[in-house]
């Protein structure tokens, strides 16, 4: 399924949609350029999840972690892993704890995901609209979530 | 007053012996760069695993090294918080054994307030004075009120100026740790080349170097797209070109904060206060703003800082129970 956003605002709201209905134990990946509005998305999210902290970028330790929502939020980084022997660095951990992960360049990590999660892909339309792609475990969630975004 | 101080935030595990929260007797640092080094920064747990490796004998070798034994010691400090989850661990719980074993008082030192108090290392502070704290992890302006009041008057909204140098060594196939190698790229390179953004945070203290980072990326994609490979030159033009806005950003909003609060005094602490641009903007101010930088080997993470900062918890009679823990997201600058 197709979703579309005509602005960052618009995309920080489906994702708070999303952060406000996941249940625990959800696993988030979101491939897309720099630039396409992932910070934003992970930002939207970590809202609907009830976290009020600042979200800052998770690429210098390559993940953060919040417990003041809902649920834990972890969100994770994955860029500079590419091309890297990732099989033994504890990532995993990560998701398989109870709460909400998310994976900016996810894609990086084929090797080590588990069998069951969500693929986000975010793509520009132009400089303000962006399209996103959903596939995997809550695609149905998500269409009911963000009918009134449907792409045709 | 010896303390042995223990810090293991990140990816150096480091002991030091400080006297009187100002002379280092000692300061050992056992780097994990070269470890991390081929994943472009560092895996919290590969990091885990070497301090846990390297704690031993590199607390043994600061009190070799000042020539002391754990029965000169006169308290136990770590570093709490915050910083890595796993990593943290590995030094408080290694802290809270010895303080148990030799019977010394323990203290958690804060992350931060050890940058700050790595000053005092070198430097006679005053209070007030204002601070840019800047690192891989973390940029802000604080003003600091005391040794235990901190105001942030402004952070990073997204990456931090060393992060930002990180991602643009690694797009440049410069390498890791990306300000020392954007730096030595940047002498060689024209920084009028090229005119990147300067995020504009109006009314406020904060910066942004997400749009920096973007259009140094775009820049080199488009080169690239266009079939033009980039030559040995245009990788340092590009560097210098990066190097001079991130600067610039800092160095701005640092100047114009110290203006503004009446501050003439600025001091520039964490690893990216090694970096000579900044420092030589900072101190290019009409102002006469006085500008202070701990020495390089107390810039990067080290349990110096962590020893002076730990005299200054002494001196308010702060200490910690056995029921100290790591705190990962400790609230920046505020205990």
């Amino acid at each position: 399924m197709q979703y579309l956003t005509i602005s960052a605002d618009e995309t920080m709201e489906i994702a708070q949609k999303l952060g406000e209905a996941l249940p625990a134990d959800s696993l988030l990946i979101l491939n897309g350029d720099l630039g396409m509005g992932k910070t934003v998305f992970a930002k939207g999210l970590a809202a609907g999840l009830g976290i009020t902290e600042r979200i800052t970028s998770p690429t210098f330790l390559l993940v953060q972690e919040y417990d003041g929502g809902r649920l834990p939020f972890c969100h994770m980084d994955a860029y500079r892993l590419e091309d890297c022997p990732v099989a033994d660095l504890g990532l995993d951990d990560y998701w398989s704890s109870r709460g909400v992960c998310l994976i900016e360049w996810g894609e990086l990590l084929s090797e080590i995901l588990p069998e069951s999660y969500t693929k986000i892909e975010i793509a520009r339309l132009d400089d303000e609209h962006r399209v996103f792609t959903v596939s995997g475990e809550h695609e149905a969630l998500i269409a009911e979530l963000w009918k009134d975004f449907e792409y045709k | 007053m010896r303390i042995l101080a223990i810090e293991s935030s990140c990816d150096e595990t480091a002991a030091a012996i400080v006297r009187d929260g100002k002379e280092v007797l000692s300061n050992i640092i056992a780097t994990q760069i070269p470890v991390h080094q081929i994943y472009g920064g560092v895996v919290p747990e590969i990091a885990s695993r070497c301090h846990l490796q390297n704690i031993a004998p590199t607390v043994e070798q600061a009190l070799q090294q000042a020539n002391m034994t754990f029965d000169d010691v006169d308290a136990i400090a770590v570093t709490a918080g915050p910083g890595l989850v796993g990593a943290l661990l590995v030094g408080v719980s290694y802290a809270k054994a010895l303080a148990y074993a030799l019977q010394k008082p323990l203290i958690g030192v804060h992350h931060w307030q050890g940058h700050l108090c790595a000053l005092q290392l070198e430097h006679d502070i005053e209070y007030p004075y204002l601070a840019l704290v800047a690192s891989g992890s973390h940029s802000g302006i604080v003003e600091v009120l005391s040794d235990n009041d901190f105001r942030l008057l402004g952070a990073s909204l997204d990456d931090a100026a060393g992060e930002a140098f990180d991602k643009i060594s690694r797009a440049l196939g410069l390498g890791y740790p990306g300000g020392p190698a954007i730096q030595k790229a940047a002498l060689l390179g024209d920084a009028a080349k090229i005119s990147f953004p300067i995020a504009k945070t109006h009314d406020t203290y904060d910066f942004s170097f997400s749009g920096l980072k973007s259009a140094v990326l775009n820049h080199i994609n488009q080169r690239r797209m266009r079939g033009e490979e980039l030559t040995e030159q245009d990788k340092y033009d590009l560097a210098a070109s990066a190097q001079e806005a991130i600067c610039t950003a800092l160095a701005e909003k640092t100047l114009l904060a110290a203006q503004t609060k009446g501050y003439s005094v600025i001091g520039v602490v964490g690893g990216v206060a090694a970096n000579q641009l900044l420092r030589q903007k900072l101190a290019d101010n009409k102002n006469g703003i006085r500008v202070i930088y701990p020495s390089p080997i107390f810039c990067t993470d080290n349990a110096a800082m962590i020893g002076a900062a730990a005299y200054n918890y002494y001196q308010r009679g702060e200490f910690a129970d056995m029921s100290l823990n790591a705190d990962p997201r400790k609230p920046i600058y505020f205990v």
